[in-house]
């Protein structure tokens, strides 16, 4: 009797489909070695929503029996391997309100595997990943986060590089050759991705992280209101309104405290408050109504509550004032304009130094300018990717049904 | 009239597909060759309603989809088609199920045989996806059929064996087959799905015979009826619903001999019961953790067993009764609520009490509510549920109140 449990985290709308097709892609490959197994999303998530992190898992085993333990559940309790697909959710999840900032190894066993795509290197990515008090295996396939949408899909053989990877990690339930065989039946299958599959398997990273090992920082987390506790007639306190700051002259407005979101994000703002024109726009646009007023007339942009639309970027009528930069380069949610406040000139070298990097800036998901997809495939073909031929990668078309 | 869909390349066997219990639906939807079904999206339902629209989409099924602007024209739209000859499905969640009120009210008495999906949801507000079957019974005193399924292979078997009881000339009732949101609507298993072959020599083509709106068969349907008439129509509805325990034996029967698989009874699903002290009783997906808390606890010595309700209406009573009388306690755990009831029980729970009233041995019920909103059901709490009814088994009375579990006290 056994069973492996592998959950996906991804982002809402953009790796939906990617989700979907690496964990049916567990189960159908399980299938060729006898396996039964089922596929599911956590209900509670909102995978419609642009970015917000949310999970697939799959769950495969020699017996019908043992699936059912696991049948009647959001998520699994534990999973022996936990698939992330973009870096920039090392920093954690947190899909909905009351749910904390999970780890994204919360879940993953003892001797488990956190298997990642990413182009960072471990020691980046450990800055990141909270500890754990158990060893486990941290498990990178080089590529970056493949994101497309609920109609549009990137074959980028992200899907298939995760599988073969999962067949090296996990051989006892997917062989390489029952992964291979599954793809080449898969409606998106092709002769290509089989290639792809045993290129990860070839190339997959891997290295053991021992208890301790990564982010210390203790995951804000929450206990639930008992039932007594709770308001009655389906009520809660409104937000109150916020606080002056420094003797009235800015303001800070309060903010939901059980959801604040900001894992959605996979770029942040970096605001250059020396050519800020106090214009007020970002203000008026943001959506999620991040922006802090300063004493001094400019904004800055809370990293609590900023989910990363990249609307204030749009806005801003100053050239460079607001730059969208990847989120996998920082650290933390300090305050810019606390940092700029100290120190002008040490906060000018910051800024330039991440506006100024080309690989943060470059946009994670929909594309700057014709050409770009063919210039990242490339990259990711140095690293171990698959070649993209003509006509559309990836169809299968002696599989479609109809 | 009905446009069939073209016949699929011949296929023997079964195929296996990692399907949800709402896209099995959809198989099954297709097998039956559906002609009209209406849609409004509402979580959990919607899922099916995809999935149909992409089988019309992939030229998989020749039907008319029609977007309703609300479940009330949802249901109202596929009451006349069927009154016209189509074969028809339709569904809903939660408060859209509710929103429908109207329609569903009058579909058994004008012997509307539609197929319907609950996809179980609590009933907002506060807004919320989870399962509860409130929703479903809403219908239980109207004339609907009644019936839970706890796998995607049982979604399917259940729709294709739902047209065939509906559409029988003795029963000609509607059904509304309820799924679990999440744990059966948005969860894929692998599950067999029949060559059309096999589900055409099970499922006739839909004959409304005298029923049949038609110009060629001059009637009407629906005139005012005051006093002189409403009582009688009720009774045909009863006789319709008391046949249809007939015809349900029949096509599971039938099924089993064509499909090669399907429960021996209808009615409801026997889990370790033969030798069981304390007998649980529940409806729909809650089966799985009690089933493995069933295993763990047999391995401790506990003789503990389920019963798993399929069937609501028409409920099996003689059949349930004696499978019941059997324990020594018996425990039942309600998804649902009435406040206000006898003992605060839950439906199922005072339906069992009801159906015990004459029985010859009357073993002490607990009642349970839990798992509301779609909380998750553990095997803790299926421990705690088996622990009270040892309790009872001591005292040998039934428990006066009704335990709730899994809540923040
Ligand atoms: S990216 Fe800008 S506009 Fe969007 S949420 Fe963050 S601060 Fe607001
Ligand atoms: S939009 Fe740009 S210039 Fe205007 S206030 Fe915001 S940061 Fe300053």
């Amino acid at each position: 009797m056994s069973a492996l449990i592998c959950e996906v985290v991804y982002r809402g709308i953009f790796q939906k489909n990617l989700a979907s097709r690496i964990t049916r892609g567990i189960v159908l490959s399980a299938r060729k070695s006898g396996r039964w197994g089922i596929a599911f999303g956590r209900y509670g998530d909102s995978p419609q929503r642009n970015g917000i992190p949310a999970k697939d898992f799959a769950i495969v085993a020699d017996t019908k029996e043992e699936l059912e333990q696991n049948m009647a559940r959001y998520e699994p309790k534990h999973v022996d391997v936990t698939i992330c697909v973009d870096d920039t959710l090392a920093k954690g999840v947190e899909s909905w309100a009351w749910y904390g900032l999970q780890p994204i190894n919360r879940l993953t066993l003892p001797n488990g595997t956190l298997l990642m795509t990413s182009l960072q290197p471990f020691e980046d990515l450990l800055r990141d990943i909270h500890k754990k008090d158990e060893p486990y295996t941290l498990a990178v396939i080089r590529a970056r986060a493949s994101f497309s949408g609920l109609w549009v899909y990137k074959e980028d053989h992200t899907e298939v590089r995760i599988l073969g990877a999962l067949a090296k990690i996990a051989p006892e339930f997917l062989t390489l050759d029952g992964v291979c065989q599954a793809i080449g039946e898969m409606e998106w299958g092709s002769e290509l991705k089989v290639a792809s599959v045993r290129k990860a398997y070839e190339r997959l990273e891997a290295r053991q992280i021992q208890p301790g090992e990564g982010n210390a920082e203790v995951p804000y987390a929450f206990e639930l209101p008992r039932w007594w506790e709770m308001r009655e007639g389906v009520t809660i306190p409104a937000i109150p309104i916020g606080k002056p700051k420094e003797g009235g002259k800015g303001y800070v407005p309060e903010r939901n405290p059980y959801f604040k979101k900001f894992t959605t994000r996979t770029m942040r703002p970096v605001v250059d408050f020396d050519t800020c024109v106090k214009c007020n726009l970002c203000w008026i646009a943001c959506p999620d109504s991040c922006f802090d007023v300063m004493p001094d007339g400019t904004f800055d942009a809370n990293m609590e509550a900023c989910c990363g639309c990249g609307v204030c970027e749009a806005v801003c009528p100053v050239e460079s004032c607001i730059t969208m930069v990847n989120e996998a380069v920082f650290e933390d949610n300090a305050s810019q304009w606390d940092m700029w406040r100290k120190d002008k000139t040490a906060y000018k070298t910051w800024l330039t130094d991440k506006i100024t990097n080309k690989k943060a800036t470059v946009r994670s998901h929909g594309f700057r300018f014709r050409g770009q997809y063919e210039e990242e495939i490339k990259t990711d073909l140095d690293a171990g990717g698959a070649e993209i031929t003509a006509g559309i990668p990836g169809e299968n078309a002696k599989h479609k049904t109809i | 009239m009905a446009v069939a869909t073209k016949t699929a390349p011949a296929v023997a066997e079964d195929r296996e597909l990692l399907i949800s219990g709402s896209e099995a639906v959809a198989e099954a939807l297709a097998l039956a060759d559906i002609d009209v079904v209406t849609a409004y999206p509402i979580r959990p339902y919607d899922t099916v309603m995809q999935a149909i629209a992409k089988k019309i989409a992939n030229g998989q099924l020749v039907a008319e989809y029609i977007v309703a602007e609300g479940e009330h024209s949802q249901f109202e739209v596929v009451k006349h088609a069927s009154t016209v000859g189509a074969r028809v499905f339709c569904g809903s969640s939660g408060v859209g199920w509710a929103y429908a009120m109207e329609c569903l009210v009058v579909t058994p008495p004008l012997r509307v045989p539609m197929v319907a999906m609950v996809g179980n949801r609590a009933l907002d507000d506060p807004g919320a996806f989870g399962v509860e079957h409130n929703d479903a019974l809403f219908v239980r005193d109207l004339g609907w059929m009644l019936v839970w399924i706890d796998s995607s292979q049982e979604a399917l078997d259940t729709t294709l064996i739902g047209y065939r009881l509906a559409e029988d000339r003795r029963v000609f009732l509607p059904l509304a087959i309820s799924a679990d949101g999440a744990f059966l609507t948005h969860s894929q298993a692998l599950t067999l799905v029949p060559p059309k072959a096999k589900v055409e020599r099970f499922l006739p083509p839909y004959n409304r015979g005298d029923l049949l709106l038609h110009p060629d068969n001059p009637i009407t349907v629906a005139p005012q009826a005051n006093e002189d008439w409403v009582i009688e129509i009720r009774r045909q509805n009863n006789e319709a619903m008391a046949r249809a325990v007939i015809v349900i034996e029949e096509a599971y029967a039938d099924f089993r001999t064509i499909f090669g698989r399907g429960p021996e009874n209808p009615w409801f699903e026997e889990y370790m019961t033969d030798d069981a002290e304390i007998i649980l009783v529940g409806m729909g997906t809650i089966s799985l953790p009690i089933k493995v808390g069933i295993r763990n606890m047999r391995a401790q010595g506990k003789k503990v067993g389920l019963v798993r309700l399929r069937w609501f209406r028409p409920f099996p009573t003689d059949r349930l009764v004696a499978a019941l009388s059997k324990a020594s306690v018996i425990g039942v755990i309600d998804r649902d609520y009435s406040f206000g009831s006898p003992f605060g029980s839950g439906v199922v729970a005072n339906e069992i009490r009801a159906a015990m009233y004459n029985a010859p041995k009357r073993p002490p019920l607990v009642s349970f509510i839990c798992g509301l909103g779609g909380r998750e059901v553990t095997l803790e709490d299926v421990y705690k549920v088996t622990d009270l009814c040892y309790n009872a088994a001591k005292t040998g009375k039934s428990d006066t109140k009704t335990h709730w579990l899994g809540v923040r006290e």
